[in-house]
């Protein structure tokens, strides 16, 4: 059992827990991934890994409440303990030698993309980000990125907090502006990874997006978070998650995470029933 | 005692096909007493036993089933147990027809001794009856750790804590019994038997722990600094196969190692699991082996309008157990031969609507001794479905080897080992479908067996003494 220690909301519905899972504490690298079970019958959820202490034996993970499991692991509070807790999977990401990067980030994305800006810094590369959210009230981690960016720009669908636009508008006049960018790193919902590496690639810059493939075992056996890179099946879950993002088929990759529209309606249509009776 | 002559084996008790392909529990309900005992005496108690010769880790048959004759049936489970670890899987999984009962006497005029059921009875008659927990064995303060908890992994695990070790098991799935665990459905395999079996190795003490990947988790490397002696690395052969034809990443392609692990493992077959799988419809099923039998199987339980296995070989070569094809064929799976994929065809929202195949005739044998399937020319047609499962084979996941330097691998991933199954790396033992590639759960067991020994051997030569 691995216990959740402490446990506090970023907005209205992203939380972030930090777990004690010494193992994984010691092992986890920007980039990767952790996979969770709630309870003995839950689903498996793949998670990116925030932050990790490895003297503490912690990870840190930071969740959007978007369907049944989720909303399953978000009736956990500080004090109670996942069922199952593994990792970290995934190839770490590949920063070596980068001088001045773009992170790019979209709504929950930026959890995903916070480790990296935040190792980037760290590691004396000259850090811009941008971060994108529908509005305001979904604005999360905008301290955490200033701390870690040389220039941050914040962008909102309806223009509530920060510039009105979407990230691709902020990071095409970043780059208008003369940035000369090793590489872009864009995390987000798929159709931003696929716009932005639309613009890189207009532009000649290398970019790296993080593909959050449906999985289940997390170890290149099920071979269900499959996705075309340059015309060759990857797993997204042992190949990645991190692809180039201009070899990255994401039609398909859109299509694939429909598979389970229907099921997914339905349980969180019935989560919704059986936690609002429990409130009851 | 006077023996059974009757050329046919005592048939086994099953559920009725049209009630068992639309549930999960299991399919051969097991022989009575009166069923094993008059079986037992069809036993000629060979002097030559050459059905001990057919099972792949020497069970003394002859022995066993001798004491089901006479009514011992602890004595014939213990019997067993001298050889087997697991005779309440095996005596479900093997396939007999090839290996013990393959070679059976009885089998020359007539059918062979039912081995299997036998060997079933004689374990499930102990679990049912005896519940006195085993002395562990003294330690001999030596830990050694095991990577992987299929068969291969659980049998090293028995045999080193049998010998005093103190192990453990280190599996990176949430639940332990590998392929037993997350491929072998429920109505071939109860999961309850699997779990058993478990927990005799917990109370011998055998440490398992769940949720740890080596090569990520913890290395090989941190393994031996941890301070275990040796390793064993029964990783198994998990990582799927695809046909490589267009079309095969649309929505409702799994492969089998997907579907099987979403229903047996998430139990996506239950009303209310948190998993999905996709239930219903026309399903088309590629391969020919008990993977694609499963899979087509399970496609039934799951509701499915029509089940159609496409292989592309005959009836004759279908590498499944013939158990298993039988029951298949009984709950109404069709079995499409001289077929193959082409390309799987879907609409415009990215969901399958059928699967191009053509068909095929036989040709030369090739080097595995079976007749090559060739293209018939102009034969494509295309088979209307809904949910296709690829079934055509595994080979090792790459993680291990991608994650421990020096660990020597084949050109097709297979971890090499020496004649004691020990890899490249001093210590590192290994053995099952991750170094001969996807094979028996016997043959796992065997070389977990055997490499249990040798790592025994090896730690006590390292120690400096003599054995
Ligand atoms: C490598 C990786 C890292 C991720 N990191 C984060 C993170 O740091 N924070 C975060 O909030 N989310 C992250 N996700 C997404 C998260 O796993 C899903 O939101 C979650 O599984 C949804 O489960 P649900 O039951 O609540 O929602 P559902 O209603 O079941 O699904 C909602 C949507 O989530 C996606 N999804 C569903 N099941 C899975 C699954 N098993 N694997 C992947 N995606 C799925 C599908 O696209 C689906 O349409 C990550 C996903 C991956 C693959
Ligand atoms: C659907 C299906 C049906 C089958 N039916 C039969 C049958 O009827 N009869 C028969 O004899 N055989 C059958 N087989 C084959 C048989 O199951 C296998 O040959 C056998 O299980 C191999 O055993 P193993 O111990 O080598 O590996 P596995 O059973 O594959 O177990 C390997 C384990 O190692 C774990 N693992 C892998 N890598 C790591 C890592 N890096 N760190 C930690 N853990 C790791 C895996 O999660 C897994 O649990 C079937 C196989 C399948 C898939
Ligand atoms: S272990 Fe398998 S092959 Fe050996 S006797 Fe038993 S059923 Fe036959
Ligand atoms: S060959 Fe058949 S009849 Fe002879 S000992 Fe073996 S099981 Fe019995
Ligand atoms: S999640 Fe199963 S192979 Fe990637």
């Amino acid at each position: 059992m691995y216990r959740i220690l402490e446990k506090d909301y970023l907005n209205s519905t992203v939380a972030r827990i930090v777990v004690d899972a010494p193992l994984v504490a010691r092992k986890a690298k920007p980039g990767q991934f952790i996979i969770l079970r709630a309870k003995a019958d839950s689903k498996r959820i793949p998670l990116t890994v925030s932050a990790q202490d490895p003297e503490q034996g912690t990870v840190t993970v930071i969740y959007q409440v978007v369907g049944a499991g989720t909303m399953e692991l978000d009736t956990l509070s500080a004090g109670d303990s996942l069922h199952d807790f593994v990792g970290p999977l995934g190839k770490p990401s590949d920063l070596e030698g980068l001088q001045k990067a773009c992170v790019v980030g979209g709504g929950v994305g930026c959890a995903i993309a916070y480790p990296i800006a935040k190792a980037l810094h760290e590691q004396g590369c000259a850090v811009h980000s941008v971060i994108g959210f529908r509005n305001k009230d979904l604005v999360l981690l905008e301290d955490e990125f200033r701390a870690v960016s040389d220039q941050l720009r914040i962008v909102t669908d309806d223009g509530s907090y920060g510039e009105k636009g979407l990230v691709t508008n902020a990071l095409e006049s970043l780059i208008q502006a003369g940035n000369a960018y090793d590489r872009v790193i864009a995390i987000g919902p798929l159709p931003m990874m696929k716009f932005v590496s639309l613009l890189t690639k207009k532009h000649g810059i290398p970019t790296v997006v993080s593909m959050n493939s449906v999985m289940v075992d997390g170890t290149g056996m099920c071979g269900g978070c499959r996705l075309t890179v340059g015309g060759e099946i990857k797993f997204a879950c042992v190949d990645g998650p991190e692809f180039d993002g201009h070899l990255v088929d994401f039609d398909e990759a859109a299509s694939r995470a429909r598979m389970y529209e229907e099921f997914e309606t339905r349980a969180r249509d019935e989560a919704c029933r059986l936690l609002n009776r429990e409130e009851d | 005692m006077e023996r059974n002559m009757s050329p046919d084996k005592t048939p086994m008790p099953v559920q009725d096909p049209a009630v068992r392909s639309r549930n999960f529990g299991e399919v051969a309900l097991g022989y009575t007493y009166e069923m094993a005992v008059s079986e037992a005496k069809r036993c000629l108690n060979c002097r030559h036993k050459p059905c001990v010769a057919g099972c792949p880790v020497g069970v003394d048959i002859p022995a066993f089933i001798g004491k089901i004759a006479q009514d011992d049936m602890e004595g014939a489970y213990l019997s067993l147990l001298a050889d087997n670890a697991l005779p309440a899987i095996c005596g479900r999984v093997c396939p007999q027809e090839s290996q013990c009962e393959g070679v059976c006497v009885r089998g020359i005029k007539g059918e062979s001794v039912a081995i299997g059921r036998l060997e079933r009875y004689a374990a499930d008659w102990h679990r049912r009856h005896t519940c006195d927990i085993p002395p562990r064995p003294a330690p001999n303060g030596c830990r050694v750790a095991v990577v992987g908890s299929g068969p291969g992994g659980l049998t090293a695990a028995g045999e080193l804590a049998k010998m005093g070790y103190q192990v453990t098991v280190y599996e990176a799935l949430h639940l332990p019994g590998g392929v037993l665990a997350y491929g072998i459905p429920e109505f071939r395999l109860p999961k309850h038997i699997v779990q058993s079996e478990i927990d005799a190795l917990r109370d011998m003490g055998v440490a398992i722990e769940t949720n740890v990947v080596i090569g990520r988790t913890l290395t090989i490397d941190d393994l031996f600094d941890m301070g275990f002696e040796a390793v064993f690395a029964g990783t198994g052969a998990g990582l799927p196969s695809f046909m490589g034809v267009p079309g095969e990443s649309l929505k409702g392609v799994y492969s089998a190692n997907e579907y099987l692990t979403r229903i047996n493992l998430m139990k996506a077959y239950q009303k209310n699991s948190a998993t999905p799988v996709m239930m219903g419809g026309r399903v088309a099923v590629v391969g020919g082996g008990n993977v694609a039998m499963d899979a087509a199987r399970c496609a039934m339980r799951l509701g499915a309008d029509e089940v159609s296995i496409l292989y592309r070989r005959g009836m004759e070569e279908l590498p499944a157990r013939a158990e298993e094809v039988a029951h298949a064929l009984e709950e109404g799976v069709r079995i499409v031969t001289l077929t193959s994929p082409i390309c799987v065809h879907g609409n415009d929202r990215g969901w399958v609507t059928g699967i191009e195949c053509t068909e095929m005739t036989l040709g030369e044998s090739d080097a595995s001794g079976r007749r090559r399937p060739i293209v018939k020319p102009d034969s494509a047609f295309t088979l209307p479905v809904d949910t296709v499962v690829v079934a055509i084979g595994t080979s090792p996941n790459p993680l291990l080897r991608a994650t421990t330097p020096g660990l020597h691998c084949d050109e097709r991933g297979r971890i090499i080992t020496d004649e004691n199954g020990m890899t490249s790396r001093a210590g590192v033992f290994a053995g099952g479908d991750a170094v001969t590639g996807a094979a028996t759960v016997i043959q796992a067991m065997g070389a977990g067996k055997q490499a249990a020994r040798a790592m025994d051997r090896y730690i006590r030569a390292k120690r400096g003494e003599t054995e």
